[in-house]
């Protein structure tokens, strides 16, 4: 008997007196075959999730089961496309049904005519296991992408085709098992989304991933590999720090999930990244992009999934050995997408009507970041940063204390730095990196031995400021003596000449570890040579006098990225500038 | 293809319930026939087997058990559309209560629209002079764009609504016409008339479409709403080719009205009693908001709200800020020291503005000046709330400096009053004349050369002054 639909609940639906379907199965709903999947079985009832607008659809209507999990489709084409949260071509669709996201589109993830320059890479009699290299393409000007075994297969390849032009359904080799079974390997593949992909080990994590963001390369790192979490109000500039670590960061490839967040900023990725150029190989940033689009008004059931099926194309390209960041904007519309359809389902509610579940989601979603060992004998790694919006911006709901227990790299946004335009309105408070002394070799090793030190130093002026503004903030800064003066103003060198960064100044938006590090330098200068005047009671008005505070806040737009040896003349010109004052 | 039935079998709040009935499709409208010959519209909403749960538009008083007869008829709520809908007034649900009749309809519409593609989106990016410094010069409003203002009980938010319409030159070079859609969620009857009444005045009534739904109508109709007028203003934009602001008030009343039906149907609450997908069905309205590739027309949203008790934190503009492209936000502070519009510069902001403004847009130092403008202004709160601690007497000469920007920024840049229009030109040499009282030094946003160019202390009291004359 053919399995029909009982009942219609928004975008749950149920299906009664079957035993057809398993957990997790995708399955296809109504005349029009919206997708859907199952997430709850039992004696009388299956109940099904669907990914798109239900409106119209009756009871009666068949269901149809495909027997395969929600899976990602992997192979070349990913690259510089747009999806929705399950993985479906935005660009076909448009081109097909219009601006308007029509019901039941099926299109397939990834272009199955293009003919790619394949180079296979394995010959007959090899022995081949999961997850080696068997073939490479050049999917854009940027990546290679390396096809790998299907993760179970193991054996010896008995037939192999040439090098030569193929699409991704011809099978381009075959292999045969212990057991004598045949599997024919082409260059799409599938993979169940809500399962990690295997690899060999887990590495270390010693390595940043370097964003050209000041505030977070200095103070707050991230480490490939390695989760952040970006909580923060509306109009905190979430989205703009997304962008930009998008943008400027040294990972090979970017996944950047837009997860119930508005269409216009999606558009933009799309038109600012195909106009950027990579600062390293010159070529436009959407050859290393692949974005996910689910909208806020799109159905929040794929919201869901979106998360998801972000994540299996990140970890796909980490186990072909490159490093991957992935942002996910933002996690809180996921979570509560996760509440309305446990809400739907009449589940008993915890903190906030969001479901008990949720911690074990969260995490199982970052522990999907790493620096890994993978199959293929080769290293890659997964970054996650996830945006998170607290309700009133308050960070003690739900989801930002759950996403908090589960990174090690937290960078709070503050609403009245925002107000004041300075970006990035990282509270340096507030945010914490787990990763610092895991990272501490590296930059011993990579910029300079002494950049430790200088990290700490800029710790502990803004925390010595802190603790001065409270007291500034009741009687005035007048009162205070010359030294505590001074570290007041070296305060806002830092803070204004160093910490801010101008995302549109073209010297400015990205800023090279090196420059990062020479800045400093001439900062920690500033401070040691201002010291003395000082001890030698010359007050710190007269040193302001000079503008050479003034000069230093500048040096971000007076020192362009191509010629950073500029930075070293500070050096003379702040002993020239101070020797007048003598 | 319709199907009718005599009678119910449950009634609960606006909800009825129908057993017995086949191929019913979700969403689909009810016709609901009273004895005395009048009719409601009701959509489905849950269907469990051959039981259908009916949401009813109108309310369900006066409503039993069999003194109807409902006929299922087939389709999803659907309004009528033509280009006749301008200058005409319909209710929360799409019915013409002018007295002029039905509308000749070229074509019926969902009213729940469909999610547009982002890959069919354009970016918007051109502005649209308001006329009012604060939102030209700090938080420009870009055609497509969804710019709600947040307010409070007692806020002259009408006003600003209604100036902006006002001066908005919508109206574009290569003659595309423009429109206003109304839509009014359970406001007060004067506050509908006060819009019809300045529409008129105006001149714009034959270009405005509006939907009322005043707050004593049914909550119900409430939800429907802002769903006609968008609607109709994409059938304006996308069909017609039209640039049509959108006015959305008050979209407070229309999250009770969905708290209000969420707890009817007995659903779990997420924060403050609100439904858990308050934001799911708010980004289904904002996000009607834009320009399609390919399309002439744009659509331009300003929703307006009241923040209860003044708190932005509470969930209505709290999940508004994170759908919309930023929020102009009103002070009662500034209200209460004269200042129209009292628009509180720092808490407000317009996402879309960096793209929209400078060279081949507004003016080469636009970004620049505005930067340095909202810096400067949020160190005057820093010298105010300091100067309360130990006396304007001893602060800083720098601090005082700051306090007399502040005062000049507040009643002259912001507070223009409600006849003055300001031109893009000079809202930003307005802005270069009060960064002019400051010193060069404190100028900490701008380059070198821009401030060589611009930075002239000597006339700056010269054009405040001009600018207070409203010239």
């Amino acid at each position: 008997m053919a399995n029909v639909i009982y009942s219609i609940n928004g975008p749950v639906i149920k299906v009664r007196n079957t035993k057809d379907f398993s957990m997790m199965e995708m399955v296809y709903v109504g005349d029009n075959h919206l997708m859907g999947e199952v997430i709850a079985v039992n004696d009388s009832e299956t109940t099904i999730q669907v990914y798109e607008s239900t409106t119209g659809l009756k009871p009666n209507e068949p269901v149809v089961g495909t027997g395969d999990l929600l899976c990602a489709t992997l192979g070349p084409g990913i690259l510089r496309n747009i999806y929705d949260g399950i993985e479906r071509p935005l660009k076909k669709i448009a081109e097909v049904d219009g601006a308007y996201i029509g019901a039941g589109s099926t299109f397939s993830a990834i272009d199955e005519e293009k003919l790619w320059d394949v180079k296979i890479l394995v010959k007959v009699h090899d022995e081949v296991h999961e997850g080696m290299i068997f073939a490479t393409c050049k999917e854009t000007e940027l990546i290679e992408h390396r096809s790998m075994i299907p993760l179970g297969v193991n054996g010896k390849v008995i037939e192999a085709k040439n090098d030569g032009q193929y699409n991704v359904n011809e099978v381009l080799i075959v292999v045969e098992d212990e057991t004598g079974i045949k599997h024919d390997v082409c260059l799409k593949q599938k993979w169940p989304i809500r399962n990690p992909r295997p690899i060999n080990r887990r590495e270390p994590l010693n390595t940043p991933l370097i964003t050209g963001q000041r505030v977070l390369d200095t103070l707050f790192p991230i480490a490939k590999g390695g989760a952040a979490a970006v909580p923060g109000g509306f109009g905190a500039g979430k989205t703009m720090l997304q962008h930009a670590v998008a943008k400027w960061c040294d990972a090979d490839i970017i996944v950047y999930v837009g997860c119930g967040e508005r269409g216009n900023e999606m558009t933009q990725v799309l038109e600012e990244f195909s106009e950027l150029v990579d600062p390293k190989s010159n070529k436009p940033l959407l050859d290393r992009t692949v974005l996910i689009a689910n909208t806020s008004n799109m159905p929040v059931a794929a919201r869901e999934a979106s998360i998801y099926t972000g994540i299996t194309l990140a970890e796909y390209y980490r186990d072909m050995g490159y490093h991957v960041a992935i942002m996910a904007d933002s996690t809180s519309r996921w979570a509560e997408a996760l509440r309305e359809l446990s809400g739907r389902l009449e589940e008993m509610p915890a903190e906030e009507g969001y479901p008990a579940y949720l911690p074990s989601r969260i995490a199982q979603f970052y522990e999907r970041a790493g620096y890994v060992h993978t199959l293929s004998d080769s290293e890659g790694s997964v970054s996650i940063i996830g945006a998170v919006s607290p309700q009133g911006g308050d960070f003690s709901e739900p989801v930002t204390q759950n996403t908090k227990r589960f990174v090690r790299c937290f960078w709070a946004l503050d609403k009245s730095l925002a107000y004041a335009r300075h970006y990035a309105a990282i509270n340096w408070n507030q945010s914490y990196s787990e990763y610092i002394d895991d990272l501490s070799r590296w930059y011993d090793k990579n910029v300079a031995f002494d950049f430790n030190d200088l990290r700490s130093l800029i710790v502990y002026i803004l925390h010595e400021e802190t603790q001065l503004m409270e007291i500034v903030k009741l009687i005035g800064s007048d009162v205070l003596p010359d030294d505590q003066k001074l570290l007041l103003e070296v305060a806002r060198v830092i803070r204004v000449g160093y910490l801010q960064q101008n995302a549109f100044h073209p010297d400015d938006m990205y800023v090279p570890f090196e420059k990062q590090y020479k800045m400093l330098k001439v900062i920690q200068y500033l401070y040691e040579a201002c010291k003395p005047l000082i001890a030698k009671h010359i007050p710190v008005s007269s040193i302001l006098k000079t503008g050479i505070f003034e000069e230093v806040i500048k040096m971000k737009y007076d020192v362009p990225n191509n010629n950073i040896a500029l930075l070293d003349t500070y050096f003379n010109k702040i002993d020239e500038a101070l020797a007048k004052v003598e | 293809m319709s199907q009718a039935k005599i009678g119910l079998n449950e009634i609960s709040g606006s909800l009825v319930a129908l057993d017995d009935v086949e191929n019913v499709s979700n969403e689909e409208v009810v016709e609901i026939q009273m004895a005395n010959g009048s009719t409601r519209i009701g959509r489905v909403v849950q269907i469990e087997g051959k039981k259908a749960i009916i949401q009813v538009f109108e309310g369900t008083n006066g409503l039993s058990l069999k003194n109807c007869k409902t006929k299922l008829l087939g389709h999803p709520m659907e309004i009528p559309l033509s280009k006749e809908i301008l200058g005409r007034i319909f209710n929360g649900s799409g019915k013409p209560i002018d007295g002029m009749g039905e509308v000749y309809a070229e074509k019926f519409e969902d009213i729940n629209g469909k999610p547009l593609n982002p890959v069919s989106r354009q970016y918007p990016r051109n502005y649209i002079n308001t006329g009012i410094s604060a939102i030209d010069g700090l938080n420009t409003l870009i055609r497509g764009q969804k710019l709600p203002i947040f307010s409070g009980s007692g806020l002259p938010h009408d006003k600003l609504a209604v100036q902006i319409v006002r001066q908005a030159q919508i109206a574009e070079e290569d003659g595309v016409e423009f429109g206003i859609v109304f839509g009014a969620m359970g406001v007060k009857n004067d506050v509908a008339d006060y819009f019809k009444r300045s529409f008129e005045e105006t001149g714009v009534m034959e270009k405005v479409c509006m939907f009322i739904n005043l707050s004593n109508d049914p909550i119900i109709e409430r939800t429907l709403t802002p769903r006609c007028a968008l609607t109709a203003a994409e059938y304006l934009a996308y069909e017609c080719n039209m640039h049509i602001l959108v006015i959305l008030t008050d979209m407070t009343s229309y999250c009770e009205a969905l708290r209000e039906f969420s707890s009817s149907k007995g659903e779990i609450p997420g924060r403050k009693g609100y439904p858990g997908y308050l934001y799911s069905d708010l980004a289904s309205l904002y996000e009607r908001a834009g320009i399609v590739e390919g399309k002439k027309g744009s659509v331009t949203q300003i929703p307006i709200l009241t923040m209860p008790n003044d708190d932005i934190t509470h969930p209505v503009p709290d999940l508004t800020g994170y759908i919309t492209e930023g929020q102009i936000v009103l002070d009662r502070d500034l209200h209460m020291n004269g200042v129209y519009p009292p628009i509180g510069v720092l808490a407000s902001l317009s996402r879309l503005m960096k793209d929209g403004i400078g060279k081949g847009y507004t003016r080469e130092d636009h970004k620049d000046v505005s930067n340095q403008l909202f810096a400067s202004y949020a160190k005057v709160s820093d010298a105010r709330s300091l100067a309360s601690v130990i006396g304007e007497d001893e602060l800083s000469p720098l601090d005082k400096q700051y306090l007399a920007f502040g005062k000049l920024f507040e009643e002259v840049f912001v507070g223009q009053g409600f006849n003055a229009k300001r031109s893009i030109q000079e809202t930003l040499n307005l802005g270069w004349a009060l960064l002019s009282t400051l010193p060069k030094d404190a100028l900490d946003r701008l380059d070198n050369a821009l401030i060589e160019a611009n930075y002239d202390p000597e006339h700056a009291y010269k054009t405040i002054e001009l600018a207070i004359k409203g010239e």
